[in-house]
């Protein structure tokens, strides 16, 4: 077992206290301003049901004094656990290391969404924040009771509630309520998901007492992990357990018509499942199931072949009709401003099908036992694979337990969730525990994919230069041709492979930015999938869903502007950015950066080996971020390195800045890495990026030599997300860089060798 | 789940002896001798994870294209994926977990905590076990020298900049 307890053994099991304790009422029927006294009402040792209108859904104060924050959403790297464990720890009033943190298991969670939209800290802290402000007022409130002392006149300091003028009239937190239950009812806004906002009456306190909130607290799961004590998912046994893999088909939508399991009876618990669509194998161990997958017979339909050559895929998305069109910001009239143009400046930017190509491929375990199910899965959205398992297997919601386990990273809708799918079918089909893990080729060839588009943008200018219309229209496959998560069959292979119809979503976006033009018009359009079933060209969320994507184009596009009026490129974006917090992070960049301010390109530089400076900023969801690029080009090979970044990123309160800082960093790497390298490939039967080295990403030599980080901290305004918005200019701003050294405009990631050679020259 | 669904028997020990798939194998793994029956050419990976419940390399892609299985034999990093079980023969193998303990810890796991360097962490075998036997290797490395060494490697969180941090740290650390 690992140093992180599970939940069950923390102690919220229903423990009265013995003889003499403290039997106090909080909560259902009673007023909570009552002032309450001892045996006026009732002890909670049972539990509550698990809502989110129950205080007891989020936190409990053990027998030890020890509290635990029960998360409906999950850390996926950047130390999640730690700021929610600050939050609930300020709140409070107790030592930090006093509070556990319990993510994402369906028993002891509410569904808060899961790890969606930056929001870990956003709305999933926001809702762990009043729970324990409601906490902490209720507890005060109890010690008032006992101790005949006015709320008012009480402080708090680690979990001991005592008297402010005299400190021997004290009461503990665990004397009063350890180890059984709060029974407080929250004001919930009935929702679930992201927007689950359950308040209670207290006020949290003010950002100008947090004493916990805002320190550089350590992960204390980085020991584990690097002592080989931690479990992820794929390391997850339990007794009778078999080993499954899956079996795709060679050519996109086709379906087995024959299998012949001849070359596999030979190996020990060997069985073939196998539903329309659906085919997998399990034996009794891994290596076995691993060959038997890989000498089953198969025969496949004869289907057409689904892709177009991946030479014409912007033609295709060019010419396909628009499934849903859609104008979210106007101000104006475009078309009248662009008709009074004295120059107009178009450009269109084109951005790949990418894949999550997680570090392992996505496993999953599913036992089903006396009509009940676990699952330990890795998947983001824990209580939607609680429902998805559900509808595949036929029973209710609350016959299905899915426990989170830290699995390979993800960054939206990996495979985590369709292999939760496959494992059930496999498990109910054979009887028996199934682990599956899918295979390298499976995992970056068949998760679902960041969508590819395109994005048309065009400015007109007036005669002394002065933009007058801005037009931002981009044009792509869904991000939701499935869903963010495997709630429902259609949206996950195995539905897909048995039958259900896919119902695919249409979702794009615009950029997000304050450029202030007096005509202007963002909108997307979408377009069908080029498959509509068990496509390994599924699109999804990836990390920022389409936000890479359009602030590449965009922000390349302003970049464009700003060369075409031969302005600075920072001084252009000033003159017409109107937000404050938006300037703000430009101009922290610009400084930390000693930006020197001249139009693009830089001139004078010659022979091969050149280097250029370009920024892109974006905001998302309340957060700011500016990046800064400084990349070296070599002409004669096409070979790039970005080799430093400068970030200036305002996330409103910061919480923990030592975590935020790893998280951003991860973010630039990663959005080199993509803008670089990534690419999935296919040819007209099926995806061919199948593997590190037909999908390679970024190498360690290749990693920018530094990430300058400035945080902006406005303790003021309630935090917003920092998972995703980091990456968003990073495309952006190496394209601009790139520019700034070559006077040559790349309007086509990724940026691989051959391409910038063959734009180059 | 449909007609089409076969259970087969588990076959017999004799049977699977006569078929010569499984062999009685001894391997020396973080310095203790272990006896198992397995097919020998079944890689090494799924003998430590699944005969040994040594979870700590992990299966990245079986290609040896990742390093997520790392492991040392006889002082060198191999990947566990494609090693297969014979060729092992009575090296000494080390895992993540042999390389050091909390109580007494490798330079690097000092330096990784340190540094704070893992996000999802399933890459790190890869890293520390080549990084270990670099620097076991090679004293005072350069940057330059150090990202050569551990060229190849994947890390999809994007945590380049602080594994070179930590290695740096190690480095120093260990003269």
């Amino acid at each position: 077992m690992t140093k992180l307890d599970k939940a069950s053994s923390f102690s919220r099991r229903s423990i009265l206290i013995g003889g003499g304790a403290l039997v106090v009422s909080v909560g259902a029927g009673i007023s909570l301003d009552t002032v309450l006294s001892i045996g006026e009402a009732f002890a909670q040792g049972t539990k509550p049901p698990l809502t989110p209108d129950q205080l007891s859904s989020y936190i409990a104060v053990n027998a030890d004094g020890t509290v635990a924050a029960y998360f409906g959403k999950m850390d996926m790297g950047h130390g999640l656990h730690v700021a929610i464990g600050q939050i609930v720890a300020e709140e409070l009033d107790v030592p930090f290391h006093n509070v556990k943190v319990f993510m994402a298991d369906t028993a002891t969670s509410v569904n808060q969404g899961g790890a969606s939209g930056s929001t870990g800290i956003q709305l999933g802290g926001k809702q762990m924040r009043v729970a324990a402000a409601e906490a902490r007022r209720v507890l005060v409130e109890m010690a008032a009771g006992l101790l005949s002392v006015a709320a008012d006149k009480l402080v708090v300091a680690d979990g001991v509630v005592s008297a402010r003028d005299d400190k021997t009239k004290n009461v503990s937190y665990a004397t009063m309520l350890g180890g059984k239950y709060f029974n407080v009812e929250l004001a919930w806004n009935k929702e679930y998901g992201n927007g689950l906002y359950a308040p209670g009456k207290a006020q949290p306190k003010k950002p100008s007492e947090h004493k916990i909130v805002g320190q550089p607290i350590k992960r204390e799961d980085v020991a584990p992990k690097v002592f080989a004590q931690e479990d992820f998912v794929t390391d997850v046994k339990v007794a009778g357990m078999v080993h499954g893999r899956m079996i795709r088909p060679p050519v996109a939508g086709s379906v087995p018509v024959k299998v012949d399991d001849s070359a596999i009876k030979s190996i020990p618990g060997a069985q073939v499942v196998w539903d329309k669509g659906f085919l997998g194998v399990v034996a009794d161990k891994e290596w076995d199931a691993i060959q038997a997958a890989d000498k089953l017979k198969v025969e496949w339909s004869a289907v057409p072949a689904p892709f177009p050559n991946q030479a014409l895929l912007y033609d295709h998305i060019r010419k396909a009709p628009a499934r849903k069109a859609k104008v979210e910001k106007q101000n104006g009239n475009t078309d009248e401003a662009f008709k009074s143009a004295a120059k107009v400046i178009e450009a269109e930017y084109e951005w790949p099908f990418q894949s999550h190509a997680s570090m392992g491929p996505a496993c999953a375990l599913v036992e089903i036992k006396d009509g009940k199910v676990t699952c330990w899965s890795g998947t983001q959205k824990s209580h939607f694979v609680q429902q998805g398992l559900a509808l595949t297997l036929g029973v209710p919601v609350d016959n299905v337990h899915v426990i989170w386990k830290t699995g390979p990273g993800s960054y939206g809708r990996n495979d985590a969730d369709d292999c939760a799918m496959d494992a059930a079918v496999l498990a109910k089909a054979v009887g028996k525990p199934v682990r599956l893990q899918y295979m390298r080729d499976q995992g970056t060839g068949w998760d679902p994919k960041g969508p590819a588009s395109i994005h048309k943008a065009r400015a007109a200018l007036d005669a002394s230069g002065k933009v007058i219309a801005y037009e931002f229209l981009s044009k792509g496959f869904s991000r939701v041709d499935v869903n963010t998560n495997g709630g429902h069959p259609w949206d996950t292979l195995a539905g897909q492979t048995m039958g259900v119809a896919l119902k695919s979503g249409d979702g794009f976006g615009v950029p997000a930015e304050s450029y202030a033009f007096d005509n202007k018009k963002l909108g997307w359009e979408t377009i069908a999938p080029l498959l509509d079933r068990s496509s390994p060209l599924r699109s999804a969320h990836l990390r920022d869903p389409v936000g890479p994507q359009i602030h590449f184009a965009s922000e390349s596009f302003i970049d464009e502007v700003a060369a075409a009026v031969n302005a600075d490129t920072i001084e252009f974006r000033l003159r017409h950015i109107k937000d404050a917090r938006d300037v703000a992070v430009i101009k922290a960049a610009a400084e930390k950066a000693n930006w020197e301010t001249r139009p693009s390109p830089r001139r004078g530089q010659t022979g091969s080996k050149v280097s250029g400076r370009g920024i892109a900023y974006a905001q998302r969801n309340g957060t700011r971020v500016a990046v800064i690029a400084e990349v070296d080009i070599d002409r004669a090979s096409g070979k790039i390195w970005a080799r430093k970044f400068t970030v200036a990123h305002d996330c409103g309160q910061i919480i923990n800045p030592d975590g935020l800082t790893k998280c951003i960093e991860g973010n630039i790497v990663q959005g080199v890495s993509r803008t670089l390298w990534e690419e999935v490939k296919f040819d007209d039967k099926n995806v061919t990026s199948v593997d590190w080295l037909t999908y390679p990403i970024l190498d360690i030599t290749e990693t920018p030599g530094e990430v300058n980080v400035v945080l902006i901290n406005r303790p003021d305004v309630a935090p917003s997300g920092a998972g995703e918005p980091s990456i968003r200019p990073v495309a952006a701003a190496i394209a601009n860089a790139i520019f700034d050294a070559t006077g040559v405009r790349i309007r086509r990631v990724p940026f691989s060798p051959e391409h910038v050679k063959a734009a180059l020259s | 789940m449909g007609a089409a669904c076969r259970k087969r028997p588990l076959l017999n020990f004799e049977f699977r002896d006569l078929n010569a798939m499984s062999q009685s194998i001894t391997i020396n793994v973080n310095g203790k001798d272990h006896t198992i029956n397995a097919d020998p050419d079944m890689p090494l990976l799924y003998v430590l994870r699944d005969e040994l419940g040594l979870n700590n390399p992990h299966f990245g892609c079986g290609l040896a294209q990742c390093g997520a299985c790392t492991v040392h034999l006889d002082g060198q990093a191999i990947r566990s994926c494609i090693t297969p079980l014979s060729s092992v023969g009575g090296g000494k193998v080390v895992t993540l977990a042999g390389l050091g303990t909390p109580d007494k810890p490798h330079p690097l796991q000092t330096a990784y905590i340190e540094e704070q360097a893992p996000q999802c962490g399933y890459c790190i075998n890869g890293w520390i076990m080549t990084a270990a036997e670099f620097l076991a290797k090679k004293k005072k490395p350069t940057e330059a020298e150090i990202k050569d060494a551990l060229s190849g490697l994947k890390c999809r969180c994007g945590t380049h900049i602080s594994i070179l941090k930590a290695v740096k740290r190690a480095a120093a650390m260990m003269g």
